[in-house]
């Protein structure tokens, strides 16, 4: 199935090697811890907000129970490192197991309420997030309630871990980086989600992924040429759920920390909902820049908007309006400036640039 | 034997009943066509089969098989296919992927998609573009072809002139004839001309009640029972 290349999309495709180069030697390109966690950061959440894309932006259905089935790939992946002890079967069974627990639940929920109207599944995915939320705090002895579970991974990922030794025993350097344990961390991040992206990408241009677009523009059409509405959006449901509960593993493997506050907050919902809107829904590239733009804010803005009021220290009023406490404030400005100007997303609106119709 | 029966047909929608006992057979081959007022319930009824309004009670026998209460999937899937009035295309995918979404292997068979092409040339044309940007009448051209993409037994068309330039109508009625000599249509229409050209039996629809059925060309003899039942002038 062939759709004519517009010259936006060209450009979008352009930027998205940008950024695959940039992440996939960031370590080697920005020699910071801080630099790695915000790159490490923006993986796992292209994948996230992706497998949220396949619901909202590709099948038309509003969850809110995504970090829900995030959680529980991470904490999967962090009771069962805590229990067994830090090797790569607990990894795996921690891993499959949160997947399994999600796919159960994303069925039970999919089966009975993605019959309703799209407000009531809305609903029901909001309350069975906040009961998880509230049981992930409460059932402390598995938990560790508030506090969460700090533990330890794999040998292959700690810092002292040398990958390369040189022929004094040393750790080889490459561009000046230590081919340590935290860098195979980072590549197993890399790695991971990018597999995962690949997957989501590949679904999205498949047959499936048609029956998908059709199913959001018209679900009476779709199921009128012999399409199971409720059979493909709990099919989608589930495996988008999968694919966040994957991505929460290895999110935890990065951490080695999982909480209620790193895994299942609110907040991870809300930042998720903004990148696919920033992004632009519907397009899976949407959720790279979408996840690239917010991390980065949210990591660098204070730091951007300090540098600025230096810069203009002597302009009366502007450097208090640049305090880097306001950032909130200048990441919600930005965030409706985006919204006006590029309605269907960056690159949803991007993508449409050059068409003829 | 009928390819498809109606028995009794009640909907109803919200509060409202919409048909009160629809009962007409569509018999094998032809065009069938459902005449009727404004109002009068033939999109319900043809939604009805479709499983899109549930009847109750009433009872929809296709091919000698019980379909009430079926799925709309499961029913499309027993070889019904749907034209509704608003055209039906999916605007946001290409004209191939339109009619790609209507097929069961996921691949054309290479002989309908010519005979499509003969039918329809702008399919052939526009076959990269975006649905959305066709004309009415390419867009319903499409909402047809998809219908006949896979061999059907039946297809239900819903006022599929509605809007569109007289020349486009032409085509269409020269469409619907060769689609006819394979496959049965049951059209609902408003235009009694392009109804007349095409139909070989019909049934008049009054209040959400069948109170004539017979053949057009007996029909179309009988100015005074046109004049009574559709107020029509000819």
């Amino acid at each position: 199935m062939t759709r004519k290349m517009t010259f936006g999309a060209l450009g979008v495709k352009a930027v998205m090697l940008i950024i695959a180069a940039a992440l996939l030697f960031a370590p080697f390109l920005f020699q910071d811890v801080r630099s790695i966690e915000v790159a490490a950061r923006i993986c796992i959440f292209i994948v996230l907000v992706a497998s949220y894309d396949l619901l909202i932006g590709y099948t038309g259905i509003v969850s809110f129970a995504h970090t829900m089935f995030f959680g529980f790939g991470a904490y999967g992946a962090a009771i069962a490192l805590k229990e067994m002890g830090p090797g790569w079967n607990a990894v795996l069974l921690g891993g499959v197991l949160g997947m399994l627990v999600s796919l159960v639940i994303a069925a039970a929920i999919g089966l009975v309420s993605l019959r309703v109207k799209a407000i009531f599944f809305a609903m029901i995915t909001l309350a069975a997030a906040s009961v998880v939320l509230v049981l992930a705090s409460q059932l402390s002895q598995f938990t560790g309630g508030e506090d969460g579970i700090t533990y330890k991974v794999p040998d292959l990922f700690k810092p002292a871990t040398k990958l390369l030794v040189d022929d004094a025993g040393k750790v080889v350097k490459l561009f000046g980086v230590s081919l340590n344990g935290k860098i195979a961390a980072y590549y197993f991040v890399f790695l991971s989600t990018l597999v995962l992206f690949l997957l989501l990408l590949r679904i999205t241009v498949s047959p499936l992924g048609t029956v998908l677009e059709a199913i959001r523009e018209n679900d009476v059409r779709a199921e009128a040429i012999g399409y199971r509405v409720v059979a493909y959006r709990t099919f989608v449901f589930c495996l988008s759920a999968a694919v966040a509960s994957l991505v929460g593993t290895v999110y935890a493997v990065w951490l080695k920390y999982t909480g209620p506050e790193t895994a299942l907050s609110f907040d991870i919902m809300i930042d998720i909902l903004l990148m696919v809107v920033i992004g632009g829904m519907g397009t899976m590239w949407g959720a790279v820049v979408g996840a690239v733009l917010l991390v980065l804010a949210q990591y660098y803005l204070r730091d951007l908007m300090g540098a600025a009021a230096e810069v203009v220290s002597s302009v009366p009023l502007l450097p208090e309006l640049l305090n880097p406490d306001r950032w909130l404030f200048w990441l919600g400005l930005i965030f409706i400036l985006l919204v006006y100007f590029f309605p269907k997303g960056i690159v949803g609106t991007l993508m449409t640039k050059g068409a003829r119709g | 034997m009928s390819l498809l029966k109606i028995e009794n047909m009640k909907t109803d929608i919200g509060q409202y009943a919409v048909l009160h006992g629809v009962s007409f057979d569509v018999p094998e081959g032809g065009v069938f066509v459902l005449l009727g007022r404004n109002g009068a319930g033939k999109t319900t009824t043809l939604r009805s089969i479709m499983g899109l309004w549930t009847p109750s009670p009433g009872s929809v026998t296709f091919r000698g098989e019980d379909i009430t209460g079926l799925h709309t999937a499961g029913i499309a899937r027993k070889g019904i296919a749907y034209v509704p009035e608003n055209m039906g295309i999916f605007g946001g995918l290409t004209v191939e992927e339109n009619l790609i979404l209507a097929t069961e292997t996921g691949s054309f068979d290479q002989a309908r998609l010519k005979r499509i092409y003969e039918l329809f040339p702008a399919i052939e044309t526009f076959w990269t573009k975006q649905a959305w940007s066709l004309s009415g009448g390419q867009k319903q051209m499409l909402a047809v072809a998809r219908a006949i993409i896979e061999p059907r037994a039946l297809i239900l068309i819903d006022e599929p002139t509605k809007g569109l330039a007289p020349s486009i109508v032409a085509a269409m009625a020269e469409a619907f004839r060769e689609i006819a000599e394979t496959t049965t249509i049951l059209l609902v229409e408003q235009n009694f001309h392009f109804a007349k050209s095409l139909g070989r039996d019909m049934a008049v629809i009054e209040d959400g009640r069948v109170v004539h059925t017979g053949t057009m060309a007996d029909f179309v003899a009988d100015k005074a029972l046109q004049e009574r039942l559709l107020s029509l002038s000819a």
